[in-house]
C-alpha cells in the first residue's frame, strides 16, 4: 500500500505514514464489525443450545441486533457515580478497549496481510495482553464500590496467573517455528504434520500445548467456564456493575475483541493460520483470508459452545488449575520439546543463524531509505 | 523527521509522566503515571532498536510488577493529613536521597560524555549488528560468552524464589478442614454417596 501512496507523489516517509493509518483504520473497523457479528452468532449458539430462537426480530434473522443494541447504548445516558474516582472511571473502559485493538496490528490475515510484521511480534501480543488487565483495576478500583473492586482482584489474579502457562505454552511453539514473526510461525506450518497437514496441532508434543493454550485463552478472555469476574451469582455484573451507556459498551466491545483475538491466536499458532488445512495444491485456490476466518469462526464457536455447557469454577479451582497444573505441566513440555528437537537436529534443519527476510524490519532506524523498511499489505 | 517527532513525543510523556508520579496527591494515580513512563519508555526503546528489550519492560514491568504494585497500594487505606504532617519529619530524608539521584545522574552522564565505556559504538548509538535480529543477538551473547553469569544469575533467582516460599508457607494445621482432593472426588460414585429412603407418611427417616 506504501507503493500506491508513493504514486501519488508523497515522499516515502509520508507515504508509509498515510498507508499505516489507512490499515489500523480498515483493520479496527473490520474488528469492530466483526465484534458486532460475532455477538449475534454467540446469542444464537446459546439460544440454539438451549433450544431458544435467540435474536430473531431486527433485521433478516435477527442479524442487525448488535447494531440495535450498540444505538440504544449510545443513545443512554452517561452515569458517574458521585463516589467514583472521576478520571479513572472514564479512562478504564477506553483502556480496555484500546489494548483489545492495538493487539490486532502484528495479527496476519493472510500471507503479507498485516500492519506492523515486527519480528517479535509474539512478545508484542504476549505485552498488550498483559495491559488489559488494567482496564478492569481501574474501573473495580475507580468505582469505589464492593463488588467490582472483588471483581478486579479476582480479574488481576486470574490474567497474571494463566498468562504464566500461555507464556510458556508460546516457548514450545516458537522453538519449533525458529521465530517470534507471527507470519514466520505460520509458514513453518506449511506441511508440517506427516507432509500433508498445515498445523502445528497434530504433532504429539504440541497437541497437549494447545489444549493447555486453548483452556488458558478461556481464562484469560474472563470466558465462561471461569467467568468469576463478572460471575452475576456473586458479583451482580463483577467490574462493570456501575459502568453504564457507551462506557459499558467499550468494555463489551473490548471483551469480545479480546475473545476474537484469541481465537485468531489459535489458529495461527497451532492450526495453520491463513494455510488451508491440507497442503494440496487445490485447496491453495481459496484465498488466504478466507482459511484464516473460517479456522477463527470455528474456535468461536468452541467458545461459545462452551460458555452453553459447562458449570462456572470455583475460584480456588481457577488457581489450582493454573498453578498446579498448567504451569508444571507447560515447563514440563518446554524442556521435552526442546529436548527432542535438539535429539532429532531441528535446530540445524531450520537454521537458527539464519535470518528470516523480515528480521531487520523494525531495528532499522531510517526509513529514509526506501529497501530499510518494508512496505505492508 | 518521523524518529525525531516521535523521540520528542516519547521523551515528553516519559519526563512528564515521571513527575507527575512525584507530584500526583493519590497514590493509586503516582502508580498509574509510573505505568504510563513504563510504557512510553518502552517506546524509546523501540525507537533505538531495542525491541526485545522494549517487549520485556512491557511485560514484565507494566505486566505483572506494576500490577501488583498497583494492587498494594489500591488496598492501603491512606490517611492524606497524616502523610502531609509527616512531610517536614521526613524531608531531610528525602533530600539525601534526590542528591544521591541527583549525584549519581551527573557522574553516569560525566562518564558517558568521557567515552570511557565500549559497550555501544562510539557516537552512542546502540551496536547492532546489521543482520542479526535482536533475540538472536541476545541470546548469542547470554548463552554463549555469557552463560556462566547467566546460569548463576538464574540459580540466585530460584534460591530466591525458594527462600520466598518458605519463609510463607504454612504447613496445614492438624485439625483443620481435609484438603481438596480432585482424584478423590472424580472416583466418587453417586451410590456411594446417596441413599433411596421410602418414608411412610408420618414416620420420618432414620439415617
Amino acid at each position: 500500500m506504501t507503493a500506491f501512496f508513493q504514486s501519488l507523489g508523497l515522499p516515502y516517509e509520508w507515504a508509509w505514514t498515510v498507508a499505516t493509518v489507512v490499515a489500523i483504520v480498515v483493520v479496527s473497523l473490520l474488528v469492530m464489525f466483526s465484534v458486532a457479528m460475532v455477538i449475534y452468532v454467540d446469542r444464537k449458539v446459546l439460544g440454539a443450545i438451549m433450544l431458544r430462537r435467540g435474536p430473531n426480530v431486527v433485521g433478516p434473522f435477527g442479524l442487525l441486533q448488535s447494531f440495535a443494541d450498540g444505538l440504544k447504548v449510545f443513545l443512554q445516558e452517561t452515569i458517574i457515580p458521585t463516589a467514583a474516582n472521576k478520571g479513572i472511571f472514564l479512562l478504564a473502559p477506553i483502556i480496555t478497549f484500546t489494548v483489545a485493538l492495538a493487539a490486532w496490528a502484528v495479527i496476519p490475515f493472510w500471507d503479507g496481510g498485516v500492519i506492523a510484521d515486527i519480528n517479535v511480534g509474539l512478545l508484542y501480543i504476549l505485552a498488550i495482553s498483559s495491559m488489559g488487565v488494567y482496564g478492569v483495576v481501574m474501573s473495580g478500583w475507580a468505582s469505589n464500590s464492593k463488588y467490582p473492586f472483588f471483581s478486579a482482584m479476582r480479574a488481576s489474579a486470574q490474567m497474571i496467573s494463566y498468562e504464566v502457562s500461555i507464556g510458556f505454552v508460546l516457548v514450545c511453539v516458537v522453538l519449533f517455528a525458529g521465530t517470534f514473526n507471527l507470519g514466520g510461525i505460520v509458514r513453518a506450518q506449511q506441511s508440517f504434520g506427516l507432509g500433508v497437514i498445515n498445523a502445528y496441532a497434530v504433532h504429539p508434543l504440541l497437541f497437549p500445548m494447545w489444549v493447555v493454550f486453548f483452556i488458558s485463552a478461556l481464562a484469560e478472555t474472563a470466558r465462561a467456564p471461569f467467568d468469576l469476574t463478572e460471575a452475576e451469582s456473586e458479583l451482580v455484573a463483577g467490574y462493570q456493575t456501575e459502568y453504564s451507556s457507551m462506557s459499558f459498551a467499550l468494555f463489551w466491545l473490548g471483551e469480545y475483541a479480546n475473545i476474537l483475538l484469541m481465537c485468531s491466536l489459535n489458529t495461527l499458532l497451532f492450526w495453520g493460520g491463513w494455510l488451508p488445512p491440507l497442503d494440496i495444491p487445490v485447496l491453495y485456490m481459496v484465498p488466504g483470508i478466507v482459511w484464516f476466518l473460517v479456522k477463527t469462526f470455528l474456535f468461536f464457536f468452541m467458545f461459545s459452545w462452551i460458555w452453553a455447557t459447562v458449570p462456572r469454577y470455583r475460584y480456588d479451582q481457577l488457581m489450582r488449575l493454573g498453578w498446579k497444573v498448567f504451569l508444571p505441566m507447560s515447563l514440563l513440555f518446554v524442556a521435552v520439546t526442546s529436548g527432542y528437537l535438539m535429539a532429532t537436529g531441528h535446530f540445524d534443519k531450520v537454521g537458527i543463524a539464519e535470518v528470516p527476510a523480515t528480521a531487520t524490519e523494525i531495528v532499522q532506524t531510517n526509513p529514509a531509505q526506501p529497501t530499510a523498511v518494508r512496505g505492508q499489505s | 523527521m518521523i524518529q525525531a517527532i516521535a523521540f520528542y513525543f516519547f521523551a515528553t510523556i516519559v519526563v512528564g509522566a515521571a513527575v507527575m508520579t512525584i507530584m500526583a496527591r493519590n497514590p493509586v494515580h503516582s502508580v498509574l503515571w509510573l505505568i504510563m513512563a513504563f510504557f512510553n519508555a518502552a517506546g524509546l526503546m523501540v525507537l533505538v532498536g531495542a525491541e526485545f528489550i522494549a517487549m520485556l519492560l512491557v511485560i514484565v514491568y507494566v505486566g505483572a510488577v506494576a500490577v501488583l504494585f498497583l494492587f498494594v497500594v489500591m488496598m492501603l487505606d491512606i490517611d492524606f493529613a497524616a502523610m502531609r504532617a509527616g512531610f517536614s519529619r521526613n524531608a531531610p530524608l528525602g533530600l539525601a536521597v534526590a542528591a544521591v539521584l541527583l549525584a549519581e545522574l551527573l557522574l553516569g552522564v560525566g562518564a558517558y560524555n568521557a567515552g570511557g565505556l565500549t559497550l555501544g559504538s562510539p557516537d552512542g548509538s546502540a551496536m547492532q549488528a546489521a543482520d542479526t535480529s535482536n533475540i538472536e543477538a541476545l541470546g548469542a551473547l547470554l548463552y554463549g560468552k555469557y552463560i556462566a553469569l547467566f546460569e548463576i544469575a538464574g540459580i540466585i533467582l530460584l534460591v530466591a524464589m525458594i527462600g520466598a516460599i518458605v519463609l510463607t508457607f504454612q504447613p496445614p494445621k492438624p485439625g483443620a478442614r481435609a484438603r481438596q482432593d480432585v482424584g478423590k472426588q472424580i472416583r466418587r460414585r453417586p451410590e456411594e454417596a446417596t441413599v433411596m429412603k421410602h418414608p411412610e407418611i408420618g414416620q420420618g427417616v432414620e439415617l
